[in-house]
């Protein structure tokens, strides 16, 4: 018999990338900034690390196979990815249950319990963060001071993060300029020595992971730029009206999750909008939400908030902000 | 700089394997199967019968209608068959078999080689010429020529674009006619714009064809009104709405055609085909085919006769490579999947890909990760995640708000798609819907 051949709808051919392929493109854009916890905070953020990935595999895997019977997703690697943001996002000194908590926080409510990747219309590792804030105030904005690779894991001494060390001495009077004498200087932060969740401290090494998701095309430079376009237009001007009263811009975007945020949790594909001037005007919400926070509102950090905030504009924003059609707008009826 | 549209587009990799490969005339079929509908618009009408003796250039089906266009004998012999026979997608169509005989061609035609210069037509004559000689788009669109060069009252074309983007990977027969008959090619849009009454032409070719783009450019100093404009290589630069964009910068709106801006654009092919209708009188009885694939023993660019059957040229270009598991008629973005290799080659039909059996499925769909690469690769700014999954749940009506209709089925957002959904298929489904109930509503 003459053979027949498989006959498909076009196009024939695929550009070869997938989900996994993104995944594993953010797990290494995050590598280098891990490799710098771990040079100043030492093996425990290995540790967490390891948990907190470890527990949002485990959930993922089995609430897919056991409550949802639903295929498999472990291969696709958000869970991963999940769990390195949030082990990014607490102090390397957070006790193991706490990070257990927070993982299935993550997976379980924000992300299966909406129907998985794809759904979720909050960023899971954020919501297990901003839930182990409001849960464990206490163990969540203890941290460790940096001294080097071989930090003992229990009893290290902590101290307060430079923006909470900023706003805390504001309320307490103050002048500014005393307050930035006693903080990390601007190597430093750029550096990573300095106190902070494990992620967020090294601003150089997460804006390597950024060049690299962009040379890899997995985000566009929209979201981020923006956001930290944004914050430093809002921070500048405060400082430039009363330098004395507030801490200059490069400091905001150089410290707490200004990066971090940025880079990896705002670009969450699922929970940021289709279009680049939705992008755009998602970008500037969270920069703007970020910088009010940290000026006016009650916690130091506020990327998380302002994230969050963002997200659940998302769905607006992706009715109301189209791409621009090819040609004139088509008219109705 | 070189000139493209703005939004959207993909890089497919570009495969040209055929591209150093000049083009080449196999040996004459001993049968041609001659479908009757070859073109947009109404199938053509046989007007010869089972056991006539016809020359090659003899009009075997004449036009229908105006949007119609003849048919003509692509070899001398007998015609042995007129009846329905299975096209590449397996719906029945009818043709008509000619049983080859020697190689006699009617009188009127100059079937050498020499290059006819002589530009003293009128517009009516040549575009009888066209109409007669059954000239269709051989981009593909195989929209029938001579339609488009009879200008409606109230309307008027200031620009002729030359369509040389070739975008479609693999494919390259518009790029060696590029090469080898640029004199031909210069001439046909010359005689358009006569045909036309334009003084201006423009042809956008893709920089990966640096060779082509040099050789007009030292070649149309004789022209003059005809420019040459670089394009980026990026897909789909040459769908016709992106190459207008590309060449003029103005958009051709929905609901409107070309000529409401202004300009008419023709692919390269078709253009040498003018230049044979109207300078050597020759209908349409061949074209320039590719034939291609990573497993092909030679690529090659073939000129063949209109109804060639695919399986008695094949031995002249390596024979089918092993392990085909697909052959596509046209490029791997758009072209259409045969399921066998008897069928023959028609106007629109600009190449023949074998594709391996392990390359010739796609991968499992999964769960959509709202990742946006479809929206941004999207010529036509269109959301395809929203209309698939629109049409998926059969809200046609909101996928026709979503501007679903103005897809051009370019196959990029399946091409990107990471979760490999099948976008365009389901776009597909949901176009045909509303397309449909637009018909049944205007009735
Ligand atoms: S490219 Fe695929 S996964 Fe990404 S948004 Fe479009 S449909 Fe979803
Ligand atoms: S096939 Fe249609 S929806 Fe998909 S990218 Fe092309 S024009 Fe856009």
């Amino acid at each position: 018999m003459e053979k027949l051949y498989t006959v498909s709808a076009s196009p024939h051919i695929h550009s070869g990338i997938s989900t996994p392929q993104i995944m594993r493109d953010v797990l290494l854009a995050l590598l280098p900034a891990l490799c710098i916890s771990v040079w100043f905070f030492g093996f425990g953020a290995l540790y967490v690390t390891a948990i907190s990935v470890a527990s949002c595999m485990f959930f993922e895997y089995f609430i897919t196979r056991y409550i949802l019977h639903k295929p498999l997703s472990l291969r696709d690697g958000s869970a991963a990815v999940t769990g390195l943001l949030l082990a990014f996002n607490v102090p390397t000194n957070l006790p193991e249950w706490i990070i257990i908590t927070g993982a299935l926080v993550s997976i379980g409510i924000a992300k299966m319990s909406f129907g998985g990747l794809g759904n979720n219309p909050f960023n899971p590792a954020l919501v297990g963060r901003v839930f182990l804030l409001i849960s464990f105030p206490v163990q969540m904005t203890t941290w460790p001071i940096p001294k080097g690779i071989f930090t003992p894991l229990i009893d290290a001494a902590t101290g307060p993060t430079p923006l909470a060390l900023v706003k805390e001495n504001i309320k307490n009077g103050l002048p500014i300029q005393d307050i930035m004498a006693n903080l990390p200087s601007l190597s430093d932060l750029l550096l990573g020595n300095r106190g902070g969740s494990m992620g967020e401290i090294a601003a150089l090494a997460l804006l390597a992971g950024f060049a690299y998701l962009l040379i890899r095309k997995v985000i566009t430079w929209h979201i981020p730029v923006c956001i930290l376009g944004t914050l430093g237009v809002f921070t500048g001007i405060l400082w430039m009206s009363h330098p004395d009263l507030y801490p200059d811009p490069i400091f905001h975007l150089l410290s707490g999750g200004a990066i971090l945020g940025a880079v990896f949790m705002a670009t969450d594909y699922t929970t940021s909008p289709m279009s680049l001037k939705g992008k755009v005007a998602y970008g500037i919400g969270i920069g703007l939400i970020t910088g009010l926070i940290r000026v006016y509102g009650a916690y130091p950090e506020g990327m998380s908030f302002a994230i969050l905030i963002m997200n659940a504009f998302v769905p607006l924003i992706n009715v109301y902000m189209k791409p621009a059609r090819f040609g004139k707008e088509v008219k109705h009826g | 700089m070189p000139k493209t549209f703005l939004q959207g587009g993909v890089h497919p990799p570009e495969c040209k394997l055929s591209k150093e490969k000049a083009i080449v005339t196999p040996l004459l079929p001993d049968r041609v199967l001659i479908p009757l509908s070859q073109h947009i618009g109404s199938p053509a009408i046989a007007c010869v019968g089972v056991g006539d003796q016809v020359k090659t250039g003899q009009v075997i089906a004449k036009s229908s209608g105006f949007v119609s266009a003849n048919i003509h004998a692509s070899i001398s012999g007998t015609v042995s068959k007129i009846g329905d026979f299975s096209d590449v997608t397996g719906y029945c169509k009818s043709a008509l078999m000619i049983e080859r005989e020697g190689d006699e061609w009617i009188e009127e035609i100059d079937h050498t080689e020499t290059l006819i210069e002589d530009l003293n037509k009128s517009k009516t004559e040549i575009i009888s010429k066209i109409t007669h000689a059954g000239i269709v788009g051989l981009g593909g669109a195989t929209f029938p020529s001579h339609v488009k060069l009879t200008i409606p009252p109230g309307k008027k074309c200031k620009m002729l674009l030359i369509n040389g983007a070739e975008c479609e990977p693999y494919l390259t027969c518009d790029h060696r006619l590029m090469l080898e008959k640029t004199e031909e090619i210069l001439i046909g849009i010359r005689l358009l714009m006569i045909a036309l009454e334009v003084s201006h032409a423009k042809i956008g070719i893709e920089e990966n064809k640096a060779d082509a783009i040099s050789q007009f450019n030292r070649l149309i100093k004789k022209h003059p009104g005809i420019s040459v404009v670089s394009m980026k290589t990026k897909y789909p630069q040459g769908g016709e709405k992106q190459l207008i964009k590309a060449l003029t910068g103005q958009e051709v709106s929905p609901g409107e055609i070309p000529l409401d801006i202004g300009v008419i654009p023709f692919n390269i092919g078709t253009v040498y085909a003018i230049y044979e209708a109207v300078q050597k009188n020759k209908p349409l009885i061949e074209r320039t085919v590719t034939l291609t694939g990573k497993k092909m023993g030679t690529p090659s660019n073939f000129r063949v006769r209109i109804g060639t059957i695919l399986s008695d040229i094949l031995e002249q270009a390596g024979g089918i490579p092993e392990n085909t598991g697909k052959v596509i008629l046209g490029g791997p973005m758009m072209g259409k999947a045969a399921n066998s290799l008897n069928i023959p080659i028609t106007k629109g039909c600009s190449g023949i890909l074998f594709v391996e059996e392990t390359e010739s499925f796609r991968k499992p769909a999964e769960p959509c990760i709202r990742c946006a690469k479809c929206v941004s690769s999207c010529p036509m700014g269109l959301e395809p995640y929203l209309l698939g999954k629109l049409s998926e749940m059969g809200q046609f009506e909101k996928a026709a708000h979503e501007g679903i209709t103005l897809c051009i089925e370019c196959g990029s957002c399946s091409f990107i798609c990471p979760a490999n959904r099948p976008l365009l298929d389901w776009i597909r489904v949901g176009k045909n819907a509303v397309l449909k109930q637009a018909r049944v509503s205007k009735k």
